[in-house]
């Protein structure tokens, strides 16, 4: 009803509601890290252009989609666990706005290295298009990304709350959220419990990959660095301090922004991003702990 | 003796830009850009050193002043006859304005320290985290608005026929006079009150301090040094909204992390040394010629290098060559800016 009213086709609102539970899926993987490590990881996205770039070669090898998919989780892994082991674990008694200037260092060495590797041109993953073919459901056409996405990104929830609530690494990963320090002293395994969380949040990167690459297929050094940008802003909006706020900050701003891009006419749309990002300047001075926290929840400090 | 040791503060700084700028004479004309390049970064570095450094607070907006002040510079500067070939949309003041290449800086220092002031007065409250996250916003909308707004400037397309009046004496002094002014905040009342605030907030309102009129301050000086420096850049080379984002943000942090945030000393050394390696492989990018064969980077060198240095300094020593320490004579002190 309200997509009519605003004038908005079915296709528009279901392909927003995909975009939303991508950046859901980020917003995850960048707070679930920001839980354990109070770290801002502003290389998200390249790892996601890492993954990308995994299956764009896998297709131009000629490998099946599954071995592409493979190397993709591959690639993006051990990129995840590399970057903890040698930038995060040194910096982790800095501050966090040091570690903040140390990842966007590393996002900027990763996407120069890929612009070394693969040129500013890019490449074009073909493997998995056919998913952008749509399918008509009751008369509406749907492109069958924009449903794989949506399941994708419930079955992803449902085993995470599983993951985070029914097992000991889950409880632990909630113990150091909240007081890495009083965990550590109960004995949870600082670095085990940093390890999942990288390790996790690696799983959902290249998960985010194999979806954005399907969305844009031609990968280039940029890939997902506007998406990360847009994400960290939806964090932050959202309230980094609990996870589930997070998650709901990454879909909303997802969600509006493919619902706004899809709606308004182009010389209206240019400027979106300037409202994005001074609604986030807006929520961080008015409720710092984000829209979706708790009140009383400060998760920064104010002077 | 606290005299001397001031003297040398401003001094060694001075020195080392008037060195490097003197050593840009005796280059070859094509080489005399780096050195024009690696001036102005100075003065960028420096306005960014004298709200990080002297605050602590993160900034990632300080490239919206340079933009912003790039933008002033550049609309006024473009001679009237060609405004309208260039920037068709521009509103009617700056299509019928011309100014010389001395008001033009004035100017966009100028605009640069309102524009700072009025982003300063809401989120000089941030600290920490928070700040970094509001000021990248920053840069986010103003690079948008920027791109997309003609009636204040060219818009995506790239600016062109602004008079190419930084050389390298024009960089050189103003250089300089961003290092002056620096050194003169941070020996004033304002600059000792804001170091106080950064090493012991607690401790520094409850002697009443306002931690919020002084970083304000800092921010508008230092918005006013970052406008300053646009409207050089832009009288270096024909810059667009791409040139002024990201890219310039990152080189710009990088150069006063390995410099060393804390001290203005730092800030040069850094913003000089990392615009020379970064020269280096620019030239490298396209062959260079060294004793023993020719070197050829593939594009793109450059960031990879000055990433990881960047990364390698705050692993191994997270206060910078300098140590974040002002330039001494070279007897062991205790540390006093």
């Amino acid at each position: 009803m309200i997509a009519a009213v605003l004038g908005i086709d079915w296709r528009t609102l279901a392909d927003a509601f995909a975009l939303g539970s991508i950046y859901a899926l980020m917003a995850i993987g960048i707070g679930l890290v920001f839980g354990v490590l109070r770290l801002v990881n502003f290389a998200y996205g390249q790892l996601v252009m890492a993954g990308a770039f995994a299956l764009a070669l896998a297709s131009q090898w000629g490998w099946p989609v599954w071995a592409g998919i493979l190397l993709c989780f591959a690639v993006v892994i051990v990129l995840s666990l590399l970057m903890d082991r040698i930038v995060f674990r040194p910096l982790r008694e800095q501050s966090p706005a040091v570690m903040l200037v140390a990842t966007f260092a590393v996002a900027f060495l990763l996407q120069s290295i890929a612009l070394l590797w693969f040129g500013s041109l890019g490449k074009i993953a073909t493997s998995l298009s056919f998913l952008q073919r749509p399918v008509t459901i009751s008369g509406v056409d749907i492109r069958k990304i924009t449903i794989v996405a949506m399941v994708v990104a419930a079955c992803c929830l449902v085993a995470l709350v599983l993951l985070l609530n029914k097992t000991n690494v889950g409880l632990h990963m909630r113990a150091a959220a909240m007081d890495f320090q009083t965990a550590r002293l109960l004995g949870v395994r600082a670095n085990r419990v940093i390890a999942s969380a990288v390790l996790i949040s690696g799983l959902l990167a290249a998960i985010v990959a194999v979806m954005l690459t399907v969305q844009t297929p031609l990968v280039t050094p940029d890939f997902a660095l506007r998406d990360t940008i847009v994400v960290l802003a939806g964090v932050v909006v959202g309230g980094m301090n609990r996870l589930v706020s997070a998650t709901l900050g990454g879909f909303a701003i997802g969600f509006a922004s493919g619902l706004l891009g899809g709606a308004l006419p182009t010389n209206q749309s240019q400027y979106l991003p300037s409202f994005v990002f001074a609604a986030v300047i807006v929520v961080l001075l008015i409720r710092p702990g984000g829209l979706f926290s708790r009140p009383g929840q400060a998760a920064v400090d104010r002077v | 003796m606290r005299r001397t040791a001031a003297a040398v503060q401003l001094l060694g700084p001075v020195a080392l830009v008037v060195a490097a700028a003197l050593l840009g004479t005796l280059v070859s004309r094509s080489t005399e850009t780096y050195f024009i390049n690696a001036l102005v970064n100075v003065a960028i570095v420096v306005a960014l050193y004298l709200f990080i450094g002297n605050s602590g607070v993160l900034s990632f907006g300080h490239v919206s002043f340079v933009a912003l002040g790039a933008w002033t510079a550049g609309v006024l500067s473009v001679p009237v006859s060609e405004k309208p070939a260039i920037m068709p949309h521009l509103a009617g003041f700056l299509r019928d304005t011309s100014v010389g290449n001395v008001p033009s800086l004035a100017i966009a220092a100028a605009v640069g320290a309102a524009y700072a002031l009025v982003l300063g007065l809401p989120l000089m409250r941030l600290s920490g985290l928070a700040a970094g996250i509001a000021t990248f916003a920053v840069l986010e909308i103003t690079h948008n608005v920027l791109r997309y707004w003609e009636t204040i400037g060219p818009g995506v397309t790239t600016f062109s026929a602004v008079p190419e009046t930084t050389g390298l004496l024009q960089a050189g002094v103003a250089a300089v006079i961003a290092v002056v002014v620096a050194w003169a905040y941070q020996h004033s009342r304002f600059g000792r009150l804001l170091r106080a605030t950064r090493d012991d907030p607690a401790a520094a309102r409850a002697v009443g301090v306002s931690v919020y009129r002084q970083r304000l301050i800092a921010f508008v000086l230092s918005g006013a040094l970052a406008g300053f420096a646009g409207g050089l850049y832009v009288h270096l080379l024909p810059v667009n909204t791409e040139s002024l984002y990201l890219d310039l943000t990152f080189i710009t942090l990088a150069m006063l992390v390995i410099g060393g945030t804390t001290s203005l000393w730092g800030a040069v050394v850094g913003a000089l040394a990392v615009s020379g390696v970064d020269s280096f492989l620019a030239e490298a990018e396209n062959g260079v010629h060294v004793p023993g064969g020719t070197l050829d980077f593939p594009a793109g060198t450059r960031i990879v290098v000055v990433g990881a240095l960047m990364a390698l300094v705050l692993i191994l020593r997270p206060s910078g060559l300098t140590g974040g320490r002002e330039l001494g004579l070279g007897f062991p002190r205790r540390a006093r800016i």
